[in-house]
């Protein structure tokens, strides 16, 4: 009998070794003459596991993990016989923490062959298109409006009204652009389903096409992910050959095509317009809205610009209808959102789940604490542009107008966790840097207001005259926050303003307490 | 110089040109194209993808020199890119920097004497879970720690 065994091709996984994994499983199954099959598939999200490798069995597959090359051979061992080893994990499905998740948009992530159509297929892929191609453009918009999804970028503008402005624009053409310039640290979840299943990327995309009337498509993906640039590339080409890219869609009147475009390095090209200018061929330099790219995009045109994770939920919806979607979660913020545990943290991967679990749950429960076992100090969530958590805040639940009310952002649903070893006047003045290297220089506000925070910020840290530039350095926040073109410029003082009111004591001198309008609003 | 890239050629250098000039907004996958070609963005090339792409010089200098990929010189023969964003920073990324540095003798963004290595900060490989991370040739190599970081330096000076 042959052994069906799944390694992840997950750029996360061949960091840690997967690809050797893999190479031994095939070297000893070779040498033993033991009848293997190996499936490279994304990853399930379990990182601290990875390599993981799984096992086709009677009762579903069984996972094994974390693996080194020296486990390969007591492992074929266990697979060729009892089935019993000191790394099994169990069913990989009632692994308590992928079983607590709710993976609408990941469900295949990790299980399926990225490159096969068929085998996406064989998993409820296309179903949604399928769906899609008997309804009205109307009838699709009512959809995903009903569903209450929210751009997974970061901004949670309502992607109903987004399309819908698209489809009643008049245009010569239309695009659809996917923003998979994923920037922010702390999040991978856009790099994983792109790596792990790309069609649900293509069926969301093609979707969106088919109902604004655009014909074409641009997945803009960032330099820094190669292999999510290979992934999409491999599953284009093959999604052509079967039929449900290019023309007559499904054997629809329906056309539609894509092409992935790599990016250059430049963190500031994940803001949408100068995303679009990027894509134009010119400088990442931010243009001012209006006009909106729904009605003047690329190349001057209508287009529909989501994120990643946006264009994933979309074949869900359709599939299973608006209201399976927007049964989950709280308040405004409807459905799953992907959470990405990164930095110090014990177990670090992606947990998909309904809004309104708290960061305390995410972090302390679920993500365990710090791997280096010490206390969790600050957690960063929402990316570079995102506000320094500190414990006291835990109990703030994921969602867009928790997080708003506290002066902190979900963004794309990144959580860095920091130990009780950082220094936090030093993370501020990083996001003051980071800022100032990246910003595109269009606006004021950003391109001058960032070198003098860092300039600020190092005045204070060297102790001189502490408390006038803790005012000079807020009143640049204040000044980026409300003056600057884009988001860029606009969030940077979320890190450097919550690191002062949640931090205060590590930027030097007796500083006294917060003045009342920076204390802490809970 | 690196190994594996070809010499500058103006008649390759406008194969290549030609090879993407039928895209909409061309210039970026222009100067990828050339870069892979040739390890960088060799200065007579600029005018060349100007010239297909109906656009002033100044235009492209301007793309060219926007975005932080685009070479004006040769990389040595590694590159080593160390992520030095924030989840890499959470797990000790700096300490780890510091160390690359000091044993390669060069500063983050330099390459050594000898032309053999680059070493880069990068800002993010999307391998936040497994931090810290770097990137050697395109290899991505994840949960860091002085003994990996070693061997890393060790492998990029061979």
């Amino acid at each position: 009998m042959t052994l069906r065994i799944f390694i992840a091709r997950d750029a996360g996984a061949v960091a840690v070794g997967a690809d050797d994994v893999a190479l031994a499983f095939e070297q000893a199954a070779a040498a033993r003459g033991t009848p293997l099959e190996i499936v490279r598939t994304g990853s399930r999200g379990l990182y601290w596991l990875e390599p993981m490798v799984e096992l086709a069995t009677a009762q579903g597959r069984v996972a094994f993990g974390p693996i080194s090359p020296a486990d390969v051979p007591s492992l074929l061992d266990a697979m060729a016989g009892s089935g019993q080893h000191a790394l099994r994990l169990g069913v990989t499905d009632e692994i308590p923490w992928l079983k607590r998740q709710t993976r609408l948009t990941f469900a295949r992530c990790g299980v399926i062959d990225p490159r096969s159509v068929d085998d996406y297929r064989a998993h409820g892929g296309y179903k949604g298109l399928e769906r899609a191609l008997t309804l009205t453009s109307d009838q699709i918009l009512a959809d995903v409006t009903t569903s209450g999804l929210r751009g997974r970028g970061g901004a949670g503008f309502p992607t109903g009204i987004k399309w819908k402005t698209v489809a009643q624009a008049s245009a010569d053409r239309k695009y659809i652009v996917c923003n998979a310039d994923e920037g922010d640290s702390g999040t991978f979840a856009d790099r994983m389903i792109m790596e792990g299943d790309p069609f649900v990327v293509i069926e969301g995309m093609t979707i969106a096409g088919i109902t604004v009337g655009a014909t074409k498509g641009y997945i803009y993906i960032r330099s820094e992910y190669p292999h999510a640039v290979e992934a999409m590339n491999a599953a284009i080409v093959a999604a052509r050959r079967a039929g449900v890219l290019g023309k007559r869609i499904g054997g629809s009147a329906h056309e539609f095509d894509l092409e992935v475009r790599v990016g250059a390095g430049a963190y500031v090209c994940g803001e949408e317009t100068s995303l679009l200018e990027s894509l134009e061929g010119r400088r990442g330099i931010v243009r001012a809205k209006p006009p909106l790219p729904a009605h003047k995009g690329l190349f001057g045109r209508p287009s529909v610009i989501n994120n990643v994770l946006s264009f994933a939920a979309i074949p869900f919806i359709l599939d299973n209808g608006a209201k399976a979607y927007a049964d989950f979660g709280m308040g405004r913020s409807r459905g799953t959102m992907p959470i990405q545990l990164a930095g110090n943290i014990k177990y670090g991967g992606l947990f998909e789940t309904a809004f309104g679990v708290t960061l305390g749950e995410l972090v302390d429960e679920i993500g365990g604490g710090t791997f280096t076992g010490r206390e969790v100090r600050a957690v960063q969530v929402g990316g570079p542009l995102g506000a320094y958590f500190p414990r006291a805040l835990f109990d703030t639940p994921f969602d867009y107008e928790a997080f708003a009310a506290r002066d902190g952002l979900i963004g794309h649903g990144g959580i860095v966790v920091f130990d009780d070893s950082v220094d936090m006047a030093k993370q501020a003045r990083f996001a003051m840097e980071f800022c100032a290297v990246e910003s595109c220089g269009k606006c004021t506000p950003c391109r001058i207001g960032s070198t003098r925070g860092v300039e600020t910020i190092n005045k204070i840290i060297n102790g001189e005259r502490v408390a006038e530039n803790l005012a000079v350095v807020e009143d640049l926040c204040n000044t980026m926050k409300f003056g600057s073109l884009c988001a860029l410029g606009g969030f940077t003082p979320y890190p450097v303003m919550s690191a002062l009111k949640h931090f205060r004591e590590d930027f030097g001198g007796d500083l006294g307490p917060a003045p009342a309008h920076l204390q802490a609003a809970e | 110089m690196s190994v594996g890239y070809e010499a500058w050629d103006k008649a390759r250098g406008a194969e290549i040109i030609a090879e993407h000039a039928g895209l909409e907004g061309a210039t970026l996958v222009m100067l990828h194209a050339l870069q892979e070609a040739f390890g960088y963005v060799p200065e007579p090339a600029i005018p060349m993808v100007a010239e297909a792409l109906n656009l002033s010089r100044a235009e492209v200098h301007g793309v060219f020199t926007f975005y932080h990929d685009f070479r004006k010189q040769p990389a040595g023969r590694h590159v080593l890119k160390l992520c030095r964003a924030e989840a890499c920073q959470a797990a000790g990324g700096d300490r780890l920097a510091a160390r690359a540095e000091a044993r390669l003798g060069v500063a983050l963004g330099n390459t050594t004497a000898d032309d053999r290595v680059t070493l880069e900060p990068i800002y993010c490989l999307g391998l936040c879970a497994t931090a810290p991370s770097a990137m050697l040739d395109g290899r991505v190599v994840g949960r860091l720690d002085e003994a990996r970081i070693d061997a890393l330096v060790a492998e990029a000076q061979r």
